[in-house]
C-alpha cells in the first residue's frame, strides 16, 4: 500500500512541477521542452514499477521496467540477432525497395495524365486497405526467411509512397512552370530541377509514415513463418512460454529501431528540405 | 456530348438535371481510367498465374504421361516456373486456371470461393464469410469507438492544457513508432489470462491503432479557427466552454472527419491482426491463419478481399456520413 501511495505522491509531484515548467518563465526554452517529456516519461515508468511491486501484480501478467531492462541487458546478442533479421534484412531491404518502386511509378504515372487519373484511386484504395493481409501469401511464395518480410515490407510502402509522391509531384504553381517554360527548359529538366525539389516534402512525409510500416509489415509477417530467430518469432514464442519478460523487451528493440528510423528520415528532411516554411520558423 | 460541353449550353440538360449531368462527366472522367487500369491488374493477375501455376500443372500433365519437357522431376523442380512454362507453354496454360490449392489461384476462383463463402453459406455457420467478416468488424467497430472517444478526449485536453500539450503529445508520436502490432499477442494473452477474452482484446488493439490519427487531425482542427475568429468571440464575451462549443468543435468537424476515415481503416488492421497469434476460431484474421496453416490459397484470398470490401464500407459509410452532416451545417460538401 505504501508503494502505491508513493505512486500517487509522485504523479502528483512530478504533474506540479511540469506545470511549473510548461507555464513559468522558461517556457519556450529548448532545455523545458525536453525535460517536460523526458519528467513525463520518466514518471510513467515509476507508477509503473511502483504499481506493479505495490498491488503484487504477478510477473506473468505485468513484468516490472527494472525486470525488463535487466532481461534486456543479459540477453543482448539475442536481441540484436533479432534486430538484424527483421530489421536490417527484412524491414530495411523492403522499405528501400519499395519507396524507390513507388517514387518510380508515380514519375511514369505523373507524365500520363490518363495514368495518373487510373492510378491515384486505386492507389487511394489500397493505401486503406488491411495489406497486412497478404502475409501469409507472400511467406508461401518466398519461403520462411527475409526474402518473404521484404516483400511484405514492399507491398505495405508501395502505395502510401505512391500516393504521397503523386501529389508532391503535382504541387507546383502554375507561376514556377512558366518560369522554367522561359528558360527553355525541358520536361526532364523541370522534373529534376523544379518538381521533384518541390515534391521533397510530401515525399518525405511518405517516407516516415513508412518507417512504421515497414516494421509493422516486418513483425507480422514472421508471425506467418520464419526461420528460428527474428523479433516477431520471438515474441510470438516467447508468448506461448509466459516469457513476457522477454516479450517486451522485444517491444524495447522494436520501439528503439522504430524511433530511431523515424528520425533519422525526420533529420533528412530537414537537411533536404530546409526550405520549407515547417523548417525555417 | 463531348466533355467540354458546358452545363449550360442549349439542350445540355435536356432529360437530366444539372447535379446528373455533374456527376456523369466526373464519373467519365474518373471511370474510364480507373477501370482500365483495374483491367490492366487483372489481366496481370491471369498472366501471373501461368509462370506461378507452371510447377504444378507440369507435375501434373507427367502424372498423366503427357510430354514435358525436362524429363527427370529433380531438373524440373530445379527450374524456376518461368523457364518451365516457356518450355511446356500448352500445358501450363492449360493447367494454369482451374488448380485446387494454386500457388497463385486466378481471379474467378477466389470470386467463385467469395460468393460460395458470402452466398452459399447460412449467415450463422462458421464457413459462411459473413459470420467471420461480422466478428472482425464488431471488433474493429468497438474499438474504432474507444479509439476515437480516447483521441477526441485527448486532443481537447491538449488543446485546452500546455502541459498535456507539451508532455503527451511527444508520446503520443513515440507511441506510434512503436510497431504495436509487436504487443498484441501479449495484449491477447495476458487479458486471457485475467479472464477477458473475445471481442474486448482486439478491440483494444483496434483503439490503439485508431486512436493516433484522431489524436492529430483533431488537435489541428481545434487549432484551425484563425486570431480573427477567436477576436470576435472574445469580444462577444464568449466564455472558454462557448468557445469550445460554438467555434472550435464546428471548426475542426472536416479534420476529424479525415481522421476517421484513416482511424476505421488502421482499426479494421488491429482487429484482423489481433486474431492472428492466439489461433482464434472465428473472424477474416482466424481465416487468413487457418487458410496458411492448411495451405488454402483460395480461402486466403477470399478473406482477403472480404477484408477489401469491409473496409471499403467502412470508409465509404463515413464519407456519406461526412457529407450529410458537413452539408448541414453549411460546409463544402
Amino acid at each position: 500500500m505504501l508503494l502505491v501511495s508513493l505512486a500517487l505522491v509522485l504523479w502528483a509531484g512530478a504533474w506540479w512541477m511540469n506545470a511549473r515548467l510548461a507555464t513559468g518563465p522558461a517556457r519556450d526554452s529548448a532545455a523545458v521542452r525536453a525535460a517536460v517529456p523526458l519528467i513525463f516519461g520518466a514518471t510513467l515508468l515509476a507508477l509503473w514499477e511502483l504499481g506493479v511491486r505495490g498491488l503484487d501484480v504477478p510477473m506473468v501478467i505485468l513484468p516490472a521496467p527494472s525486470v525488463i531492462a535487466a532481461t534486456f541487458a543479459g540477453r543482448l546478442p539475442t536481441l540484436w540477432e533479432d534486430f538484424v533479421q527483421t530489421f536490417l534484412k527484412g524491414a530495411l531491404s523492403g522499405y528501400v525497395i519499395g519507396c524507390a518502386a513507388a517514387v518510380a511509378v508515380a514519375i511514369v504515372a505523373d507524365r500520363f495524365a490518363f495514368l495518373r487519373r487510373g492510378l491515384l484511386p486505386v492507389g487511394n484504395f489500397m493505401a486503406a486497405l488491411p495489406i497486412v493481409g497478404t502475409a501469409p501469401i507472400l511467406v508461401m511464395w518466398f519461403g520462411f526467411d527475409w526474402q518473404s518480410k521484404a516483400a511484405v515490407v514492399v507491398v505495405m510502402v508501395f502505395f502510401p509512397m505512391l500516393v504521397n509522391t503523386v501529389a508532391g509531384l503535382a504541387d507546383t504553381g502554375s507561376m514556377q512552370r512558366d518560369l522554367m517554360r522561359t528558360y527553355g527548359a525541358g520536361y526532364l529538366q523541370t522534373l529534376v530541377k523544379l518538381r521533384l525539389p518541390a515534391a521533397m516534402p510530401f515525399i518525405f512525409n511518405g517516407l516516415k509514415i513508412c518507417t512504421t510500416l515497414a516494421l509493422i509489415g516486418a513483425i507480422v509477417a514472421e508471425f506467418f513463418g520464419s526461420p528460428i530467430r527474428g523479433v516477431g518469432f520471438r515474441i510470438s514464442t516467447s508468448v506461448g512460454q509466459l516469457a513476457l519478460d522477454m516479450v517486451w523487451a522485444e517491444i524495447a528493440v522494436a520501439a528503439i529501431a522504430g524511433t530511431l528510423f523515424y528520425g533519422a528520415i525526420a533529420a533528412l528532411e530537414k537537411r533536404v528540405t530546409f526550405w520549407h516554411p515547417s523548417h525555417r520558423s | 456530348m463531348s466533355d467540354t460541353t458546358p452545363l449550360a449550353a442549349q439542350g445540355a440538360g435536356i432529360g437530366r438535371s444539372g447535379r446528373v449531368a455533374l456527376w456523369a462527366r466526373g464519373m467519365r472522367r474518373a471511370l474510364v481510367p480507373v477501370l482500365t487500369v483495374v483491367a490492366v491488374l487483372v489481366a496481370f493477375w491471369y498472366l501471373a498465374c501461368i509462370p506461378m501455376n507452371a510447377g504444378a500443372a507440369v507435375q501434373q500433365a507427367a502424372r498423366a504421361d503427357i510430354a514435358v519437357s525436362p524429363e527427370s522431376a529433380a531438373e524440373r523442380r530445379q527450374m524456376g516456373g518461368l523457364a518451365l512454362a516457356l518450355r511446356n507453354p500448352g500445358v501450363a496454360v492449360a493447367g494454369a486456371f482451374g488448380q485446387e490449392r494454386a500457388r497463385l489461384p486466378a481471379p474467378h476462383q477466389v470470386a467463385a470461393e467469395l460468393w460460395s463463402g458470402v452466398a452459399g453459406q447460412s449467415v450463422t455457420s462458421n464457413r459462411s464469410l459473413v459470420y467471420h467478416a461480422w466478428v472482425t468488424l464488431s471488433a474493429t467497430l468497438l474499438g474504432f469507438v474507444f479509439g476515437t472517444g480516447l483521441g477526441i478526449a485527448l486532443a481537447v485536453g491538449i488543446v485546452h492544457s500546455r502541459v498535456m500539450d507539451m508532455s503527451v503529445m511527444p508520446w503520443a508520436i513515440v507511441s506510434q513508432t512503436v510497431p504495436i502490432i509487436a504487443i498484441a499477442p501479449m495484449i491477447i494473452v495476458v487479458l486471457y489470462s485475467v479472464g477477458i477474452q473475445g471481442i474486448v482484446p482486439k478491440a483494444i488493439i483496434s483503439a490503439y491503432l485508431s486512436f493516433f490519427p484522431v489524436v492529430v487531425g483533431m488537435v489541428k482542427g481545434l487549432r484551425s479557427p484563425d486570431a480573427m475568429q477567436l477576436d470576435l468571440l472574445s469580444t462577444y464575451g464568449a466564455s472558454a466552454r462557448q468557445v469550445f462549443f460554438k467555434l472550435r468543435l464546428p471548426a475542426s468537424m472536416p479534420y476529424l472527419f479525415a481522421s476517421l476515415k484513416i482511424g476505421i481503416a488502421a482499426s479494421l488492421v488491429g482487429a484482423i491482426v489481433g486474431e492472428l497469434p492466439t489461433g482464434a476460431s472465428a473472424g477474416l484474421g482466424a481465416r487468413l491463419l487457418a487458410g496458411s496453416y492448411y495451405g488454402q490459397t483460395e480461402q486466403i484470398w477470399a478473406a482477403l478481399l472480404a477484408a477489401t470490401v469491409l473496409a471499403a464500407a467502412c470508409v465509404g459509410a463515413l464519407g456519406a456520413v461526412e457529407r450529410v452532416l458537413l452539408g448541414r451545417m453549411g460546409m463544402r460538401t
